[in-house]
C-alpha cells in the first residue's frame, strides 16, 4: 500500500545525505526526486510495512490503502515519542482512535 | 549515490573486503548470529552484509506482536518437539534440531528482553501466554533493538549490499560477493567462514490480490526476502530439503495479515459463510480448532471450494477492551491491517473479520524448507552455514527458534574457522562473477528486452496456475508441474534479456533470477512427493492419499557442472518418544 508524499511538507531531509525514508525503506522503494521532494519509484512494490512513514521526522508521509482494497478516505498517523508510539487512526466516516503504549522498556 | 551509470565493467571499482565470519543478511537470525559471535569471540571481526538498511530489514521489518515459541514453566525442550511435529501432522521433522534449538529459546528470547523488548507480563511478572507456546509482545521496535545490539558489540555491517553469489575455493565457501545498490560498486566479502541468514522466498506465487490493485505486494510475508538464500547455495551444489513442504496460512481476505492474532489470541473461532465452525465440524478428529497448521490453512479453502464460503474469524463476541488490544496487536505486527479495516469502515466487534489462504512461500522458519545443515548448522558446503528460515528440518521456528538458531550457527561457524585459513583470492571468479552481475545494467538503451518486473510477473502467474497456487486451491499434478518446469527453463534462458535502467532495476534482475532458482527446485520437489501428506500445503491432486513410502525428506541438489537437479531421500528419525500426532 503506497506511502503518499506531502510535498508541502517535505523539506528532502536536507541536513542527510539522503532522505531518512530512503535510508529505511527495506524495498530500496523511496528516492529523492530531481525536485529535492522524496517520493516511492514504484507503489506497486510496497509491503506497506510503514517504516518510512515512522522515520519521517516531519510527518510527511502517509500510508495509504489501495483503492481497489478499501475505501476512501481512512487515515493511520503514528508518532515515535521516547520508548513510546502513538497512533491515531481515522476511519471513512471520521471516526477517530488513539492507541499509545510502550514500545522499548530501555 | 552514483549520478551517472557505467558504460562497461572497467568503470566499475571492486572492493574487497576481508573478515573472519560473514553473516549474509542481518535479520532476525543475522543479528543474533553476530552478536553471539562477538560475545564469544570479540577478537574476531564479524560483517553483516546487509540488502537493505538492517534497522528496518527481514521478516520482521514491521515489527512483531508475539513470540510464537517460549517454554512455559513446567513444559520441556521435548514437549515443544513434540507440539511442532504434531503441527506439521506427524512430520517428518529434524528432531536433533528441533530439540537443540529448543534447549536454546529461552534464552534467546530473555535476552530479546533485556535488550529492551516489551515483553507483556502479568502482576507477578509472568509472561502473558495467549496460546499454549506464544506470549504477547510489544514489538514495533523488535528489529531495531536486534540491529542496534548486533552494532553495539561490534559487528560491522554493510547496507544496502544484495548479496549475488557465493565466493568459492574449490567446494569449500570463503565469502560472498554482491553489489552496492547506492553506489553501483562490486563487492567481494573474503571469510574463513560464512552464515547464510537471508530469510525465505516470498513473490513465487502471484497473490490474490495483485491482479488489477495498485498493490502488488500485498502479502504476508516480507517481498523483499526473495529467495537469494537459497540460490546462493543452490548454484553451489548445497542440498536443500523438505521445498515441497509450502508455507500457506490462512490470512485476512484483501490485506494479508496474520490471522492466529485473532483465532488464538483472542479466541475467534473460524466459520464459513453458514456459521458453521468449519474445524470443529470437519475436522473434530484432528484436534478442530488447535488441529495441524496445514489444516487450518487449507480449511477456509476447502470451504470456499465446495461452494460454502466467504469464511471468518468469527471477533463479534469481543467488548471495546479486548477490540482495542487486537488492534494493537496488529499495529505492533502489521499496522496497515489496521488502516485496512478503518477503509473499510469495519467494526469488528459487530462484523467478522473475513478470512483466506495466502500464496505459497518457501520459508523455512515456519514450514521447514531450506539447506539439510548438520547439528553445528553447517549445510552440504564446507564452510557454509544457515540459520532462520534460510535452515531446513525444523519447522515452527519462527521469531525465537530463528534467533536460537541464529546463536548455534555462530558458535558451529566459530569452531569451523578456527581450523581454517583464508586461501589466495580467486580473481577469475571474481571477475566472472562481476560480469554476471552487471550484465543487465551494461546492455545499452536501445536493448530490446525484458524488465524484472514483467518476468518477475509471467513466473509468479505460471507457479499459480501450474504449481498450486491461490487460484488453483493450492492442488498440482504431475502435468501441470512438467509444463511449469518446461516454461521456467524458458524463463531462466531468458535472464539474458534482462535489462536495467538503475541500481534498483539491477537489484530486481537479480531477485527475479534468484527466484527463478527457487522456484525450479520447488517444482521438482513437488514433483518427487507423489502423494498427498499436508493438504494446502501440499496437494496433489493425481496422488490424493498419503503413502507411507514418503515418510521421510525429500532432498535435492544442482548439479554444478551439468545443472540438472538431482532428487533423493533421506529417512526420518524420531528421537522424542510419543505419538507423533499428537502434541
Amino acid at each position: 500500500m503506497p506511502p503518499r508524499v506531502d510535498r508541502e511538507k517535505c523539506d528532502g531531509c536536507k541536513a542527510e545525505e539522503e532522505p531518512l525514508c530512503a535510508q529505511i525503506c527495506p524495498g530500496d522503494l523511496m528516492v529523492l526526486g530531481e525536485n529535492r521532494k522524496a517520493h516511492c519509484r514504484q507503489p506497486r512494490d510496497c509491503w506497506d510495512c510503514m517504516s518510512c512513514t515512522k522515520a519521517c521526522p516531519v510527518g510527511a508521509i502517509e500510508t495509504r490503502t489501495p483503492y481497489q482494497l478499501g475505501y476512501h478516505v481512512a487515515r493511520l498517523i503514528p508518532m515515535m515519542g521516547t520508548n513510546t508510539i502513538t497512533w491515531t487512526c481515522i476511519d471513512l466516516n471520521g471516526k477517530v482512535e488513539r492507541f499509545r503504549y510502550k514500545n522499548r522498556t530501555t | 549515490m552514483a549520478k551517472e551509470l557505467p558504460k562497461d565493467l572497467q568503470e566499475i571499482p571492486t572492493e574487497v573486503i576481508d573478515t573472519d565470519l560473514l553473516i549474509v543478511g542481518g535479520g532476525n537470525a543475522g543479528c543474533f548470529a553476530a552478536i553471539e559471535a562477538k560475545k564469544l569471540a570479540p577478537e574476531l571481526k564479524v560483517t553483516i552484509m546487509e540488502k537493505a538498511h538492517i534497522s528496518r530489514s527481514g521478516a520482521t521489518a514491521a515489527g512483531m506482536d508475539a513470540i510464537n515459541t517460549y517454554i512455559p514453566e513446567g513444559k520441556t525442550p521435548e514437549d515443544l518437539v513434540r507440539w511442532s511435529r504434531s503441527q506439521v501432522g506427524g512430520g517428518p521433522i529434524r528432531e536433533d534440531l528441533a530439540l537443540s534449538n529448543a534447549q536454546n529459546l529461552n534464552e534467546a528470547v530473555e535476552d530479546l528482553e533485556r535488550w529492551g523488548l516489551p515483553i507483556l507480563r502479568d502482576d507477578e511478572g509472568k509472561a502473558q501466554y495467549r496460546g499454549g507456546w506464544d506470549v504477547s509482545i510489544h514489538g514495533e521496535q523488535l528489529k531495531p533493538i536486534m540491529a542496534e545490539k548486533a552494532m553495539e558489540m561490534g559487528a560491522e555491517v554493510y547496507n544496502r549490499i544484495p548479496a549475488t553469489g557465493l565466493l568459492m575455493d574449490g567446494d569449500r565457501c570463503v565469502g560472498a560477493m554482491g553489489f552496492g545498490v547506492r553506489n553501483g560498486k562490486f563487492y567481494v566479502f573474503r571469510a574463513r567462514a560464512v552464515i547464510v541468514s537471508a530469510g525465505g522466498a516470498i513473490g513465487l506465487y502471484k497473490s490474490h490480490t495483485s491482479d488489477a490493485t495498485s498493490s502488488h505486494h500485498q502479502v504476508w510475508g516480507s517481498p523483499f526476502n526473495v529467495g537469494s538464500a537459497y540460490a546462493l547455495g543452490i548454484s553451489q551444489g548445497a542440498e536443500m530439503t523438505s521445498f515441497e513442504q509450502r508455507w500457506v496460512a490462512t490470512r485476512t481476505k484483501d490485506f494479508c495479515g496474520p490471522v492466529d492474532t485473532i483465532s488464538v489470541g483472542y479466541k475467534s473461532l473460524i466459520t464459513n459463510a453458514k456459521g458453521e465452525r468449519i474445524l470443529q465440524k470437519h475436522y473434530a478428529h484432528l484436534g478442530g480448532d488447535k488441529a495441524p497448521r496445514y489444516i487450518r490453512a487449507n480449511a477456509p479453502m476447502e470451504e470456499w471450494l465446495a461452494g460454502r464460503g466467504p469464511c471468518y474469524a468469527d471477533t463479534t463476541h469481543l467488548g471495546p477492551e479486548e477490540v482495542k488490544e487486537m488492534k494493537i496487536d496488529y499495529l505492533n505486527e502489521r499496522p496497515a491491517f489496521v488502516l485496512f479495516l478503518a477503509a473499510r469502515g469495519q467494526d469488528i466487534s459487530k462484523e467478522p473479520i473475513e478470512v483466506y489462504g495466502s500464496d505459497p512461500y518457501v520459508v523455512g522458519g515456519h514450514t521447514q524448507s531450506g539447506y539439510w545443515v548438520d547439528m553445528e548448522r553447517m549445510t552440504t558446503v564446507p564452510g557454509l552455514f544457515a540459520a532462520g528460515e534460510s535452515a531446513g528440518g525444523n519447522p515452527n521456528k519462527f521469531v525465537g527458534g530463528c534467533a536460537a538458531e541464529g546463536k548455534l550457527a555462530a558458535r558451529g561457524a566459530l569452531k569451523y574457522l578456527a581450523g581454517v585459513t583464508q586461501p589466495e583470492l580467486d580473481r577469475q571468479q571474481v571477475e566472472r562473477e562481476k560480469e554476471r552481475v552487471f550484465a543487465p545494467l551494461l546492455r545499452g538503451p536501445e536493448f530490446d528486452g525484458v524488465s524484472p518486473t514483467e518476468m518477475e510477473e509471467r513466473m509468479q502467474r505460471l507457479m499459480d496456475e501450474y504449481a498450486g497456487g491461490t487460484t488453483q486451491f493450492y492442488r498440482c499434478n504431475e502435468e501441470r508441474l512438467d509444463y511449469a518446469l518446461k516454461h521456467l527453463k524458458i524463463l531462466e534462458d531468458q535472464t539474458r534479456y534482462l535489462y536495467a535502467k538503475d541500481l534498483h532495476d539491477l537489484m530486481g534482475a537479480h531477485e527475479v533470477i534468484d527466484r527463478l532458482e527457487v522456484a525450479e527446485v520447488l517444482v521438482h520437489h513437488l514433483k518427487f512427493r507423489k502423494e498427498t501428506r499436508w493438504q494446502g500445503w501440499q496437494t496433489r491432486s493425481d496422488y490424493p492419499e498419503m503413502d507411507p513410502k514418503f515418510d521421510c525428506f525429500v532432498e535435492s541438489r544442482r548439479h554444478k557442472e551439468t545443472g540438472e537437479i538431482e532428487m533423493f531421500t533421506r529417512p526420518y528419525e524420531q528421537l522424542v518418544p510419543g505419538d507423533r500426532c499428537q502434541p
